[in-house]
């Protein structure tokens, strides 16, 4: 037995010794034996005498449950189910058998290329598609030779099958659960081959959610969901300014509203620590705060879009050139230019901003939806004055994500520390909507200024995109990977790496630097650059004279798989066909995370300039398909995210202070105006790419390429405001 | 004290009257399934059955609950028995799932009330339900199968 293992006998002298307050994380695996280079927490673990853990990720208990222990945070996307079904395929176990925790912070959850523990960049499925199956794979070679074991027989002789042992010369059967004490004795193997995907069993064929039972009888754990004894619930006053700092308060008001415990300052602002949300809520309606607003107060949207529009007059930094632009530019036959904006957004989850923390001398707990854990845990460590390895943090089901919940800052989990420690007492931090809505960390505001030229035959030779909006990598330690001579790459991916073959091509960048905090949302610099790219690629297939579909069909040659994803779309979309009258029909393609989608929209616009979405049809290659069901969810979902976008929201600025603060100003699609969706997916055997955020970069500019079909008039402005 | 029927049994809350009853739901009896989205009757996260009605308790005093026969999704079957749970597993409706707990009370009330509803009818009555994710076209299909299944007897 290890230092850091203990088995059941020990563990409950060890908890009787601390006067059995000893929370074990209980998830917590051997992780030694199987050779994984992270070392453990060094937190008590303790193991059942008969449970078979050989990795990070495995825990087979005697009573054959399997369970598959997760370290990508499940934000409905589908991670709870499609990397289990990952180790379930090698594992060769009975899927009915799985159950799913969520992993722990420790390096051995890391993210397999980014190095830290962290859900995000649609790369989930990407990093754990060797690391899962192989995990599935060791396990079942052991279990095996536990078998080979206890039969006395070659392991060559024995199958696993359904959660079984199996072998068939003698007909002998053992099941998982009953070979785990044996196979917890056994060195795990080093090498381990894995199956030849033509055998895969689950991988490939679309498997019911395990999480959906729980998401449908209110059972389902959100952070906001958790109590833990002794806690009150705060609200924060923050400053309507961002930067803005507390001049004087008073609290009498607040206080003498029956359940408000205490009000505190905390560097994010005053928090307000009550029995419940309600008291703590009506207790922040009576503090009397007077803010230093500071620079902050001079910010407006409008004032910013005349600076970027001037910036975009000239080029930027250079991102990526290729020919002689300024020549082709001169010499074409007939040139464009068009200037594209959007607006700031939030990410408006529907579970709010919340965190649960117990802080104590020696440790700190936390419970939260989070997709970022490694740095969390550093930050909130350094906020209560502890080291890491002090501080655990029990990632819950997330209620939404869209990147809100991965700060490099950690915003709202060292201020639940800040609030827990000045209070003296477990506290759960909520944010009102109005919180969320008004909170900061939005997708930048961008604006784009596009030049294009084409030959007498219509054909494409030049293209310059200049690009201007904050850097989101800027001031994190993201800087050092994403920002390379002043560009940052998430300002111009989608641009910069355009897929279509024009000879000269110039993509250059302003980063202006405002004092709004700004934030990765749902396919980060592809959500703007797809819009400017592909609407304004219409537009030069037009001013050619050439049908928007046929002349990305040219000019994707030398891309087999994009190309592929076109036509799919183009075919099911029934491109080219009549349409009923008023109708129109849009085409865009987007490339991101790896991923190649093309979408199709059919839509109509009414005498008061309504826009009405009927269709979306949408293809996708994202390489080999894990979960197709899945797969097809997260392009719905991303249709909907996206035209959320399109034809809704704006958060927008005036003297510094945000003028959107619900549901009933910043509104969301809703059933009623939901469009019907047809998803299609190409089978690849590639290996498999991004899901989560491909599908929302294509839908603004198939809308607003098909409202130029419907109606003559060009969109260049999110949201889409055609009265306007 | 304020006495309150949730899912067939009777509880004494200690609150202030003026309290949602949203709040005196998650906090005073423990029952989180029924969701905090935007506290103003926006998103229909909070909805629960009022006397057989669909409400949102995110704005409703938790005095005016008083005395009335309250459900919350923990009651709307014991055992995912409820055609429309059946339905919601079956196509696999949920993402985040945060928004989910509304979207069935508020389709467990159109059902009720229209046992056939059509597209248009599911439009009108669950408008009210925000999903961030887009679970909508799912929800329409997930609807119109439990309709299938209760017609076909299969649960209560």
């Amino acid at each position: 037995m290890s230092a850091t293992t203990i088995r059941r006998r020990d563990f409950l002298k060890t908890g009787a010794a601390v006067g059995g307050g000893l929370l074990i994380s209980l998830y917590l695996p051997e992780l030694t034996q199987a050779g994984v280079s992270a070392k453990p927490s060094g937190k008590l673990k303790f193991i059942e005498p008969a449970t078979f853990a050989p990795n990070a990720f495995i825990r087979i208990a005697p009573d054959d449950t399997v369970t598959v222990i997760v370290n990508k945070s499940e934000m409905g996307q589908g991670v709870y189910t499609s990397l289990p079904m990952l180790i379930a395929e090698e594992l060769e176990a009975d899927w009915s058998k799985i159950k799913v925790e969520s992993a722990p912070v420790d390096a051995a959850y890391n993210h397999t290329v980014f190095g830290m523990q962290l859900t995000g960049g649609s790369t989930s499925t990407a990093s754990e598609w060797q690391r899962f199956r192989k995990a599935g794979a060791t396990a079942r070679i052991m279990l095996i030779a536990a078998a080979a074991q206890n039969w006395k027989v070659e392991p060559q002789s024995l199958r696993a099958e359904n959660g079984f042992v199996i072998h068939a010369a003698s007909k002998r059967r053992a099941s998982f659960g009953s070979l785990a004490d044996t196979a917890a004795t056994l060195t795990p193997p080093k090498d381990v081959p894995l199956k030849d995907p033509k055998d895969f069993k689950l991988i490939g064929k679309s498997t019911r959610r395990l999480d959906t039972p729980a998401k449908v009888n209110g059972s389902a754990q959100f952070g906001l969901d958790v109590q833990i004894p002794g806690m009150m619930t705060a609200v924060v006053a923050r400053p309507p300014v961002f930067g803005g700092k507390v001049v004087s308060l008073n609290a009498e008001k607040a206080k003498a509203v029956a359940g408000v415990k205490d009000v505190l300052q905390v560097p994010s602002g005053v928090a307000v620590i009550a029995t419940g949300f309600w008291p703590a809520k009506v207790g922040r309606e009576r503090l009397e705060i007077k803010w230093d607003d500071g620079p902050g107060a001079n910010l407006s949207t409008v004032g910013m879009r005349e600076q970027y529009a001037t910036l975009a007059k000239n080029p930027g930094l250079i991102a990526n050139k290729v020919g002689d632009p300024a020549k082709a530019l001169a010499g074409a036959a007939k040139t464009i230019t068009a200037e594209y904006e959007v607006p700031y957004l939030a990410h408006a989850m529907m579970e709010p901003l919340n965190c649960v923390v117990d802080l104590r001398a020696d440790r700190c707990e936390i419970w939260t939806g989070t997709q970022m854990q490694t740095v969390d845990r550093m930050a909130a460590a350094a906020a209560a004055g502890l080291k890491p390895e002090q501080v655990q943090i029990h990632t819950t089901l997330l209620g939404g994500g869209f990147g809100r919940r991965a700060n490099p800052a950690s915003d709202f989990i060292v201020e639940a520390v800040q609030v827990a420690k000045a209070a003296r007492v477990p506290v759960k931090v909520v944010w009102t909507r109005e919180d969320d809505i008004r909170g900061g960390y939005y997708r930048p505001m961008w604006y784009d200024r596009m030049v294009g030229g084409v030959d007498t035959a219509g054909n494409p030779v030049a293209w310059t995109h200049t690009i201007v909006g904050q850097s989101i990598l800027q001031g994190t330690f993201f800087e050092q990977f994403g920002i390379k001579d002043g560009i940052d790459s998430a300002s111009v991916e989608g641009a910069a790496d355009l897929l279509y073959g024009i000879p000269n091509l110039q993509v250059d960048l302003h980063t202006p630097r405002i004092g709004v905090p700004v934030l990765w949302w749902r396919s980060v610099g592809h959500s703007h650059n797809g819009f400017a790219v592909e609407a304004f690629f219409d537009e030069l297939a037009h001013a050619g004279g050439k049908d928007p579909y046929e002349l990305r069909r040219t000019l994707l040659a030398k891309q087999p798989r994009m190309r592929a994803v076109l036509e799919l779309v183009a075919q099911k979309a029934n491109w080219g066909k009549p349409l009923p009258a008023g109708r129109g029909r849009g085409i865009a393609t987007h490339f991101s995370f790896d991923s190649y989608v093309g979408q199709v929209a059919e839509v109509s616009v009414d005498k008061t300039g309504a826009v009405r979405v009927h269709r979306m049809v949408c293809a996708v290659d994202c390489g080999q398909v894990v979960n197709p069901d899945s797969v097809k969810a997260q392009m719905e979902g991303g249709i909907i995210f996206g035209l959320t976008a399109a034809l809704k929201d704006e958060i927008t600025l005036a003297g510094g202070r945000v003028q959107q603060r619900n549901f009933h100003d910043y509104p969301m699609l809703r059933i009623n105006e939901s469009p019907e969706i047809e998803v299609y997916i190409v089978p690849s055997t590639e290996n498999p790419t991004g899901v989560g955020e491909p599908g929302v970069p294509p839908v603004a500019p198939a809308v607003a390429n098909a409202i130029f079909a419907a109606t003559g008039k060009r969109v260049r402005k999110l949201p889409i405001r055609l009265s306007d | 004290m304020i006495t309150l029927k949730v899912n067939g049994k009777q509880f004494q809350a200690d609150v202030d009257p003026a309290t949602p009853l949203l709040w005196v739901l998650r906090e005073t009896l423990g029952l989180t399934g029924t969701k905090y989205g935007c506290g103003m009757a926006q998103c229909g996260a909070c909805t629960v059955h009022l006397d057989g009605e669909a409400i949102r308790s995110c704005v409703k005093r938790v005095s005016d609950a008083a005395g009335k026969e309250i459900t919350t999704i923990e009651g709307l079957s014991p055992d995912l028995s409820h055609p429309l749970q059946k339905a919601w597993i079956e196509i696999d409706v949920p993402q985040c799932g945060y928004c989910q707990s509304g979207q069935l009370m508020s389709a467990a009330v159109l059902l009720a009330e229209n046992p056939k509803p059509t597209d248009t009818d599911i439009d009108e009555g669950m408008a009210g339900n925000i999903c961030r994710c887009g679970t909508y076209p799912r929800i329409r299909q997930a609807i119109h199968r439990a309709a299938e299944i209760k017609s076909q007897g299969g649960a209560k």
